[in-house]
């Protein structure tokens, strides 16, 4: 009897499983294909003519597919596609890397030198924490204007270099930093600077790499900012400039699907091949809200 | 530094003398070494955080249009005016009814996503990926692809053709106001976006689970699936279903980006941030109402949260 009871038991259990199982992977494929949709739509609407996407019916893919809307776009004097993306690229690469730069020193210092104002200048950076940066948009944008960097890459960048957040996040990786390697590079002689350049950071590279992948993704990706500050064609990012031809009265179907399609490349890119950090980062910014 | 200390009782006074001197000079220059990494940062925070902050709490009780040194003022009018303003009020309802559509399907929908993904025995790094992707889209994308494609109010839009072969008439998604279908695009929009930001995160926790509770489980008679589920996994996955409640609320308060792009400024379906855009940036540059307004958005989240914390016992500094 006992003998036989966990056998029997594991095959009942291994059938429920199998259909289980069955039916968790074809949920799975269901919401696969729902979560491509998009994806697909992006591609089919990018390569078609107009005519193919409004005719009646659905036609799966374009009858021929129309490359030169790539072309066009490019060509196109009216949408301002090369500025915006070259725009975008300077923003991003420069947010980020000012981010990682101011942060990470701030997050160290509140996490390994003493200093008597310490903790007051921490719960300074935690109350920022408790209102979202894009509520105060409106006085952001007083600061700015009255700098006269509206339009100007300094009033895109400098702003959003500051993020309480991510100093945050920072600290708390640098409190599980093994405090002997800093100690023996304290014991060679190495200041805090030599410490943290020659011995933090080259240990530090996933989780820099992790914060780098976020922060360009949201830099890449950021609207309102670049809305209120770009106000001139010259100046706006891709984001802006999709968005204008959204709105826009007279809209080119394709030409807008393809300028989405061209302004997610880099994204995807980066998703293809650094997921590994964005994964990470993903988690290490969830960890604490 | 450890070493150190252990040899300072036995050294001579003459060295505890210079030890002393020493360590001034170390107190010394640790501080100069933290005002040094921190001061980039912290003037940053002052002029880009605080400062406006306090200049638009000094410009919202002035008539501040088209100008940010104004000279007229006007007391708390701006934000009587605000408070009795039925736009910005139905602002925050809209803002109040988002919130309640999105959090909670954002969460079972990624909680759901996190189980299925978990359990799956094949391409599991493939489905993650898929789920993972639209984290690389941005929201005017998203809402390019949701406007002029799929819920395109046209014949040719893709939920209306689906529709159209089920014999119903086109819907006009986003102009509908009964029944309020642009919810619905909303919704589908922010859920598509986010929901695999949030998989990842209860991914990460599932995977921390150990096995052998759900063997005790089962061990114990509790059936597989919902009874696990509700007694075992829910209750484990505690933590992690507060920060993303949390996380998500949080990226609620700050809708803009789709509603701006998806129904521009129609007055039924208007957040906070895009009212307070139209009042400060466009024609009508009132800085001194719209600082009211941010200030006012500011405290109502700033409330917000905290009671939420106190509420799930969340968000203690440091932690």
């Amino acid at each position: 009897m006992d003998a036989h009871q966990p056998t029997a038991v594991g095959y009942r259990r291994s059938v429920t499983d199998r259909i289980a199982n069955g039916a968790g992977l074809a949920v799975l494929l269901v919401m696969t294909l729902l979560f491509l949709i998009p994806f697909y739509l992006l591609i089919r609407n990018g390569l078609a003519s107009t005519k193919d996407i409004t005719a009646p019916g659905w036609t799966l893919f374009p009858r021929d597919v129309q490359w030169h809307n790539l072309v066009d776009l490019f060509n196109d004097p009216e949408v301002p596609m090369l500025s915006s993306l070259r725009n975008s690229a300077i923003v991003a690469v420069l947010t980020t890397a000012g981010t990682l730069l101011v942060c990470s020193l701030a997050g160290y210092a509140l996490a390994r030198i003493n200093h008597p104002h310490s903790n007051k200048i921490f719960y300074a950076v935690l109350a920022t924490l408790m209102i979202p940066g894009a509520v105060t948009f409106v006085p952001s944008f007083v600061i700015v204007s009255w700098l006269g960097w509206v339009s100007d890459y300094r009033g895109l960048i400098i702003p959003a270099l500051f993020s309480g957040f991510t100093v945050f996040l920072f600290r708390q990786y640098f409190l599980s930093f093994p405090k002997e390697l800093e100690e023996a590079a304290r014991i060679d002689g190495l200041g805090y600077g030599g410490t943290f350049w020659r011995i933090v950071v080259p240990n530090s590279g996933n989780f820099i790499a992790a914060i780098a992948v976020i922060t360009f993704i949201q830099s890449w990706n950021a609207f309102l900012w670049p809305l209120v500050v770009a106000q001139d064609e010259s100046a706006w990012t891709v984001q802006v400039t999709l968005s204008t031809f959204i709105t826009a009265q007279t809209i080119n179907i394709p030409q807008l699907f393809m300028a989405a399609a061209v302004s997610i490349l880099p994204l995807v890119l980066v998703f293809v091949f650094l997921q590994r950090y964005l994964v990470q980062g993903v988690a290490q910014t969830g960890l604490k809200g | 530094m450890s070493e150190q200390t252990t040899a300072a009782p036995g050294v001579r006074p003459a060295t505890g003398r210079l030890r002393s001197a020493n360590s001034t000079r170390a107190i010394h220059g640790q501080r100069r070494a933290f005002w040094l990494f921190i001061a980039p940062f912290l003037i940053g925070l002052v002029v880009f955080v605080y400062f406006p902050i306090a200049w638009s709490a000094f410009l919202s009780f002035f008539d501040a249009q088209g100008t940010v040194t104004p000279t007229k003022f006007v007391g708390l009018g701006n934000y009587t005016t605000m408070l009795t303003d039925k736009a910005f009020v139905s602002s925050l309802v809209t803002f109040s009814a988002f919130a309640l559509l999105i959090v909670p399907t954002t969460f079972v929908m990624s909680l759901f996503l996190a189980m299925l993904v978990n359990r799956v025995r094949v391409a599991r790094a493939f489905f993650r990926s898929v789920f993972f992707l639209p984290t690389a889209c941005s929201y005017v994308v998203a809402s390019l692809i949701w406007k002029l494609s799929i819920f395109n109010g046209v014949r040719f839009g893709m939920a209306n053709t689906l529709l159209g072969w089920i014999g119903v008439e086109p819907i006009s998604w986003l102009a509908s106001l009964d029944p309020p279908w642009y919810w619905l695009v909303i919704v589908t929009a922010r859920l598509w976006l986010q929901a695999g930001f949030y998989m990842i995160l209860f991914l990460a926790a599932l995977q921390n689970i150990n096995p052998e509770l759900y063997e005790a489980a089962y061990v114990d008679g509790a059936k597989p699936g919902w009874q696990v589920f509700r007694h075992i996994t829910l209750p484990l996955l505690r933590p992690t279903s507060i920060s993303v409640l949390l996380l998500c609320l949080i990226a609620a308060y700050q809708a803009f980006d789709e509603f701006y792009n998806l129904l521009g400024a129609v007055e039924y379906a208007r957040p906070p941030l895009v009212y307070l855009y139209h009042l400060a940036l466009g024609s009508q540059q009132n800085f001194g109402l719209g600082s009211a307004g941010s200030l006012i958005l500011a405290a109502i989240i700033a409330v917000v949260t905290v009671l939420q914390g106190k509420i799930l016992g969340f968000g203690k500094p440091g932690d």
